[in-house]
């Protein structure tokens, strides 16, 4: 591994023996678990900065984190990793095996702050010796408990809201009233500001606090700041009291919006001097006062008018904007928080940049950057789009450039919603109706609804007085759209100077195609005819002041000369963009591996990606790291630029697969599959066509742009049907439709989504199972492949389904039959690299859903199953080397289960139960001796926990109640009580199981569900639907009581089921806290 | 308009200060904020200066109490992208507006970066704001820039026991700001005051623009001073002169420090402070006599940046505790030389 991150003096002086400060020799850390909304991909960043750090000083490493497609759990990183549940019992049985000297609480976001105040709460770590690194145990209390938090402030003369910490429903209305609504409530001790929220009635007050008190033992009411800047420092300390800010970043939706839902610059650019350094040395004072060892954040409400300030909160850890900071300025803090807690001074590191600075300085940018948070919320039917004080956006991109246009347009377009910048979309999405009132009442399009605003000619004074967002920044805006109405008048004869312009604020070829009336093609033609063309620039931290060898770039307009010269022998691998559900952290595991593995062949490595919550986008794990968009014309700039010997863009998921053909047609060379061949596996009817070809079934389909014909066919295959837009990938607006009622509700919002693209209606079989083969060709034969099984019937979205390796009840001859239909697909397609393809097997009969040719998102699940790296191979096999052998994949000694992780909490109002859409936002997996240990050691690790005593059950229709009884019948056995609702409960207690018979909400008698629900005393719902033409409101009632009270709950029958058995065959031997080393040496 | 460099490179861009031609030294600076501050600072007086920010304007110009002192001092602005709408509840103009009052000249468009670089790589260097190829490129440095840049006669301020003497090299008002408090009397006096005559009980030695060599009255007034151990402070240039009073000789700096986040290192307790600097000289750290030591530490290039005597309560720091613009974090220097002051004057009080 190439790693040129801050090295330590000592070790830089040829010592042969390295000797951290605090002499630690072996150190637990604590990681995140699977990517949720409020903790994503950050944390793998950080963890695996931290696992190179203290490599470097001979610390052996032990990570716990069950998310097993992140790159820090990779066997080259640490020394032992644990695929476990990050909770109580599980981390005290590996420190007990373990006999860590040290643990590490800060680099898993808030799951492992929490888990390590437990541990610490519980006496564990005292018993065990093991000593907390970086910040102590104190100090993070001090920044977790409100109260403790304020008047540890106070004792500095630093300003808080005035907030008060109440227990229950009572105190919080006692506190409401004394600092007068509307006021803010949050949640102490928990991630991204779940629970939080403006509450302007006493009413309004004790709805909500009834659901947050379930989940937290605080809540705090504060004053209200709306409508306040909210500015951000990131600062870092070390034990010597040496103390920077690395960066500032302010928000341009003001207080109001959380800082994840909002976007962002850095460094702040409506403060003045005066302002800026207020700030920073309060942050300073407040950091130095609580006593932070490593790296955080402080969160300041600035008011607009008056300069008076507020601290909102302090986080004791690396953050999702810390690992902002550290992609927006290139300082490494992830690692220099690491060496930090290991003892070392700033002074002793050097500014890995440059190489000959020091560490204790703090970044000066030459450049603007801009973070847009990504939200998925159209994937939830009922959920509203407002945005507000609590997080829900799943992912973000970064966009930087020298302008505010020029980085608003990009992060834009980075986002891969269809938005073609702020204005000028070929697509109609962008246009916003109510546009005022989407501006005055946020949500996740007021971008958008700003920009038609402007094009209204709204003043900004106006949209100010909405929204409350600095002028400065609406300024920006309108020139954005002064700019849009010069090009339009010119009409499609452009003057230079009107070009130059239009690519300085950060429109794209496309959009002055979309103004002009002419092709993008032809708009690049122009520019490079009159030679405007953008200029490559690099990030150094010091703004151009020393010399520096960085490899971090990013491309701008704003410019007349390159930082540097074209590289030599490059492979150009292009990232996964921003993290989406269907998208996430698994394709940039797999990008990371391409890099490696190119770096292995002899290559230097260019990576490109817009999303700073990833390691590909780490200062070490590529030659050159271009931060910038996945668009087909910024990947031809590059191209163009570095003219690599080749581009992937089978390890980043569907944004880098979707351009593959059309850098072929550009001349690109594409490694591996031909584009053409990708095409035709993308392309349904060609794909279909094939598939006939070579003699392999598939459910039956057809595309239709018209209603009435939609509906002849949906008759014509027999319901239930699927209905789906072409050219997704994780099943926006994909449905089910059990008759043509449901069936024309689903094509109204499917043309909603995409009005490009016809809709496919296809057969749906009901009781399949869905197997998957994911693998790697070579020149069209198989080299490599493992088949999963899905646990749920077809019906549950392979994203959102539990996933074993190897399968387990799949027939012989089934996965025979498999792997044949797998030789033809590949052969017909020729594929060389990786490949994924999705079976529905009833009986011995297999039905191909679809291949796609690239990475999956299994990948690193099936790769760190068998033991074979699946995109090394594939990187090997694209080129040209030999990549023949026996892989074992098929039986093996352990099972893996693999468990999709939801962030329903934060999606209110969406309906917690699996669908064909995907819904899950991450994931995690874990191993066992037998299948009931990994499933449930997996589902622990997505948040399951056991049931112990009470479970509520709810079963729609007979089939449901037949086919689960024996294991409800098992339940029993083991002593469980049960409550479940009149039919559910008639069907139970004629089986012979006692229950307690609950009404459903709609009957309005006693005792009913809610008050079941409320009383806090059952452990485990299991709330299973039946495919009923008229879902259930009572259902849908207690699915979603169920998530916003904490309570688990299983809405599969088949995953029900599983659970029930696995339960039953574990109670009374638990499974074992064993290390993925010791599974893999079985 | 187009920015004309001695070594031949010109950069293009668009006039937006006064529409004037000028020559200056250009050097640039990494401050992110703070270019009201900057531009007001007289140690500028004589250069073009190059943000490498680029994004220049945002927030206006508020009212001269914010100023570092009356006017712009600068020779010109280089910026890559002027904000011509500002926001700021202080702003009253903007930045355009007030570099046009004081006919200062400006230009954005330029690729700051490719400019930085090229200073870094060649060194400070000669060049001229223009709008025609023709003219000169005029060295300020040979011109007694602290002559031009301090005031003309003595002001007082505050009335209270202690007396400090500051002479004015190019004063930053916040070194003022600074030291005005209600235990104390601050007499702000020309660069080449003879102030030995007067009673007080400290020494305050400005910040300041060009060669300290110039400054030979001021050094042998401070020479004076050093017969009797009454406390001495220098800032910036004060450093400077301070290390030539005492013995030492300073060089030129290759580009010089200016920006806001250039780590120092108290050799005293090995703690690093970020500072706030503007200065093109430097004081040699071989040349300082053996009554002399070190102080603080440039982080990045090991330069000295500030000195202190041995036994005597001289003490000078190259960086700008005063901050304005940049961090607050080395506030203490006033604060530590004052209370020490106040100790020494309680019989007075």
């Amino acid at each position: 591994m190439d790693l040129r991150g801050i090295s330590c003096r000592i070790a830089k002086e040829e010592c042969t023996v390295r000797m951290n400060p605090h002499k630690i020799s072996k150190v637990l850390l604590l990681g995140s678990g699977g990517l949720k909304i409020g903790q994503a991909g950050e944390f793998d960043y950080s963890g695996s900065q931290a696992i190179k750090a203290f490599k470097e000083e001979g610390v052996k490493i032990v990570l716990m984190n069950p998310n097993i497609a992140t790159v820090q759990t990779d066997e080259k990183l640490a020394d032992t990793v644990y695929f476990l549940p990050l909770t109580l019992e599980y981390a005290t049985a590996v420190i007990e095996r373990e006999r860590p000297d040290a643990i590490l609480l800060g680099f898993g976001g808030q799951t492992a702050l929490n888990l390590g105040l437990s541990l610490d709460e519980s006496g564990v770590l005292e018993k065990y010796n093991v000593r907390v690194l970086g910040t102590p145990v104190s100090t993070i209390r001090d920044t977790e408990d409100r109260d403790l938090f304020v008047r540890r402030l106070k004792e500095i003369d630093v300003k808080c809201a005035v907030s008060r910490a109440t227990k229950d429903v009572k105190s919080a209305l006692a506190a409401a009233h004394h600092i007068g609504f509307p006021v803010m409530v949050r949640s102490g001790f928990a991630l991204g500001g779940l629970g939080s929220g403006v509450v302007h009635t006493p009413a309004e007050l004790r709805e909500k606090l009834r659901e947050v008190f379930r989940s937290v033992p605080q809540v705090l009411v504060e004053e209200y700041l709306g409508g306040w800047k909210e500015i951000e420092y990131e600062v870092v300390r070390d034990a010597a009291d040496n103390c920077i800010t690395v960066c500032n970043m302010e928000n341009i939706d003001p207080m109001g919006i959380h800082t994840g839902e909002s976007i962002v610059v850095a460094p702040s650019q409506t403060l003045s001097n005066t302002e800026y350094h207020m700030l920073r040395e309060i942050a300073i004072r407040t950091i130095r006062h609580l006593g932070i060892v490593g790296e955080c954040n402080i969160q300041y409400a600035l008011h607009p008018e008056t300069g008076d300030y507020r601290v909102i909160e302090v986080n004791a850890r690396l953050s999702r904007s810390s690992a902002l900071a550290s992609k927006a300025t290139g300082y490494p803090l992830a690692f220099v928080a690491a060496k930090l807690a290991l003892g070392y001074s700033l002074i002793d590191l050097k500014n890995s940049i440059t190489k000959r600075t020091t560490a204790c300085f703090e970044p000066a940018l030459d450049y603007i950057v801009l973070k847009i948070p990504r939200w998925d919320l159209s994937k939830f039917e009922n959920v509203t789009t407002r945005i507000g004080t609590e997080m829900k956006s799943v992912g973000e991109v970064m966009a930087i450039g020298r302008s505010f246009e020029e980085v608003l347009q990009k992060a834009l377009r980075m986002l891969s919603i269809g938005a073609d910048g702020f204005t000028a979309h070929a697509s109609l999405n962008f246009r916003i109706q109510k546009y005022l009132q989407e501006i005055e009442e946020p949500t996740t399009h007021r971008i958008f609804a700003i920009a038609e605003a402007l094009r209204k000619d709204v003043s900004v004074e106006k949209i100010h007085a909405l929204s409350k967002i600095d002028l400065w920044f609406l300024y920006k805006m309108k020139h954005i759209i002064e700019i849009e109405r010069t090009l339009r008048k010119r009409g499609s004869r452009i003057p230079k100077a009107m070009l130059v312009a239009a690519k300085k604020n950060g429109f794209s070829d496309v959009q002055i195609g979309t103004i002009t009336g002419r092709k993008a093609d032809d708009i690049r033609a122009m520019r490079k005819k009159y030679r405007i063309t953008p200029f490559v620039k690099q990030i150094d931290t010091l703004a151009g002041e020393f010399p520096a060898e960085t490899n971090y770039l990013y491309l701008t307009y704003h410019a007349s000369e390159h930082d540097v010269k074209r590289g030599e022998n490059q492979a150009l691998i292009l990232g996964g963009g921003p993290y989406a559900i269907g998208s996430s952290v698994e394709f940039d595991w797999s990008s990371v591996q391409a890099l490696q593995s190119f770096k292995r062949e002899g290559f230097n490595t260019i990576m490109l990606n817009s999303n700073p919550e990833t390691v590909s986008t780490d200062y070490d794990v590529s030659d050159r790291l271009y931060f910038d968009e996945l668009s087909l014309e910024r990947v031809l700039d590059i191209v163009e630029f570095e003219k690599p010997k080749g581009t992937v863009v089978s390890t980043g998921g569907q944004i880098p697969n979707n351009l593959a053909l059309k850098l072929q047609q550009r001349d690109v060379h594409v490694f591996g599959t031909s584009p053409h061949d990708i095409d035709r596996a993308e392309d349904r009817h060609a794909f279909s066509k094939l598939l006939d070809s070579i003699g392999v079934d598939q459910p039956g389909w057809a595309e239709l742009t018209t209603i009435p014909s939609a509906k002849r066919t949906a008759k014509t295959l027999g319901y239930p049907v699927l209905v789906r837009p072409s050219y997704v990938l994780s099943g926006a607006a994909m449905s089910v439709a059990y008759d043509e009622k449901s069936l024309l509700k689903f094509l109204k919002r499917a043309a909603s989504v995409s009005s490009d693209h016809p809709v496919v209606i296809s057969k749906f079989i009901e009781n399949a199972r869905e197997i998957e083969i994911d693998g790697v060709g070579k020149n069209g034969s198989l080299v490599i492949h493992a088949i999963t099984e899905h646990v749920e019937n077809a019906g549950t979205h392979s994203g959102d389904a539990t996933v074993v390796l190897p399968a387990q009840r799949t027939y012989i001859e089934t996965i025979r039959r498999a792997k044949q239909i797998t030789k033809k697909i590949i052969k017909a397609l020729n594929i060389t690299g990786p490949f994924n393809i999705q079976f529905l097997a009833k009986e011995n009969h297999l039905q191909v859903i679809e291949c796609n040719v690239r990475a999956s998102r299994s990948f690193p699940f099936v790769s760190k199953v068998t033991g074979h790296n699946f995109i090394d191979i594939a990187v090997r096999g694209m080129l040209g080397l030999d990549v023949a052998g026996h892989y074992k994949t098929l039986e093996l000694d352990t099972v893996a289960v693999k468990s999709p992780q939801f962030s329903y909490s934060r999606i209110k109002g969406a309906d917690p139960t699996t669908s064909v859409e995907m819904a899950s936002t991450g994931e995690v997996a874990c191993f066992g001796d037998s299948y009931a240990e990994a499933l449930l050691t997996s589902m622990l690790a997505a948040g399951m926990r056991l049931p112990k005593k009470e479970v509520f059950v709810s079963l729609g229709g007979d089939e449901n109640k037949i086919k689960l009884l024996p294991a409800l019948e098992m339940l029993k056995k083991m002593g469980f009580l049960f409550h479940a609702t009149e039919h559910t409960a008639d069907f139970l207690v004629d089986h012979g199981i006692q229950t307690r018979k609950v009404f459903k909400l709609h009957e309005k008698k006693h005792p009913n569900v809610a008050e079941l629900l409320e009383s806090r005393n059952l452990d485990l719902i299991i709330n299973i639907q039946s495919r009923a033409l008229t879902q259930s409101e009572d259902g849908f009632a207690v699915r979603r009581k169920a998530i916003d009270m904490n309570i688990p709950l299983i809405t599969n029958r088949q995953l029900a089921e599983a659970f029930v058995m696995a339960l039953a065959e574990l109670r009374d031997t638990p499974p074992a806290a064993r290390s993925w080393q010791e599974y893999a040496k079985d | 308009m187009k920015l004309y460099l001695e070594d031949g490179t010109v950069f293009e861009g668009t006039s937006f200060g006064a529409r004037i031609d000028c020559p200056g030294e250009v050097v640039f600076s990494t401050g992110m904020t703070g270019y009201v501050e900057s531009l007001t600072d007289p140690s500028f007086a004589g250069q073009i200066l190059v943000c490498t920010y680029p994004l220049i304007g945002n927030y206006g110009v508020p009212d001269s109490s914010h100023f570092e002192s009356e006017r712009i001092h600068i020779a010109g602005l280089v910026v890559s992208e002027y904000s011509r709408e500002y926001s700021h509840h202080e702003a009253k103009q903007s930045l355009a507006a007030w570099l046009k009052f004081w006919k200062i000249p400006a230009i954005e468009g330029v690729d700051t970066r490719a400019l930085t670089k090229r200073l870094r790589e060649r060194g400070v260097m000669l060049g001229r704001l223009s709008h025609s190829k023709k003219g000169e490129f005029l060295d300020p440095n040979r011109e007694n820039l602290v002559e031009r840049v301090s005031p003309k006669k003595v002001s007082i301020y505050g009335s209270g026991p202690i007396r400090i003497v500051a002479v004015d090299c190019g004063m930053k008002e916040n070194i003022v700001r600074s030291l005005t408090r209600p235990e104390t009397t601050v007499t702000r006096v020309p660069w080449d005051y003879d102030f030995t005559e007067e009673k007080y009980d400290a020494l305050v030695l400005s910040n300041g623009p060009g060669n300290p060599e110039m400054c030979t009255p001021t050094v042998k007034h401070i020479r004076k001073a050093m017969r009797e151990s009454k406390p001495i402070l220098g800032v910036c240039l004060g450093n400077q002169l301070l290390a030539l009073a005492g013995g030492g000789s300073t060089y030129k700096l290759k580009y010089g420090h200016r920006g806001q986040n250039q780590p120092c290192i108290d050799s005293r307790t090995n703690r690093c402070y970020i500072t706030s600097q503007n200065h093109g000289f430097a004081v040699d750290a071989k040349s300082l006599p053996e009554s002399w030591e070190i102080w603080f530490t440039n982080g990045n290039d090991s330069s000295v940046e500030g000195i202190r005597h041995k036994t005597q309560p001289w003490t000078s720091v190259q960086f700008h505790p005063e901050a304005s613009p940049g961090p607050t974090d080395t506030a203490w220097i006033f604060e530590e030389f004052l209370a020490e002051l106040q100790k020494k004057n309680v019989p007075y009080v």
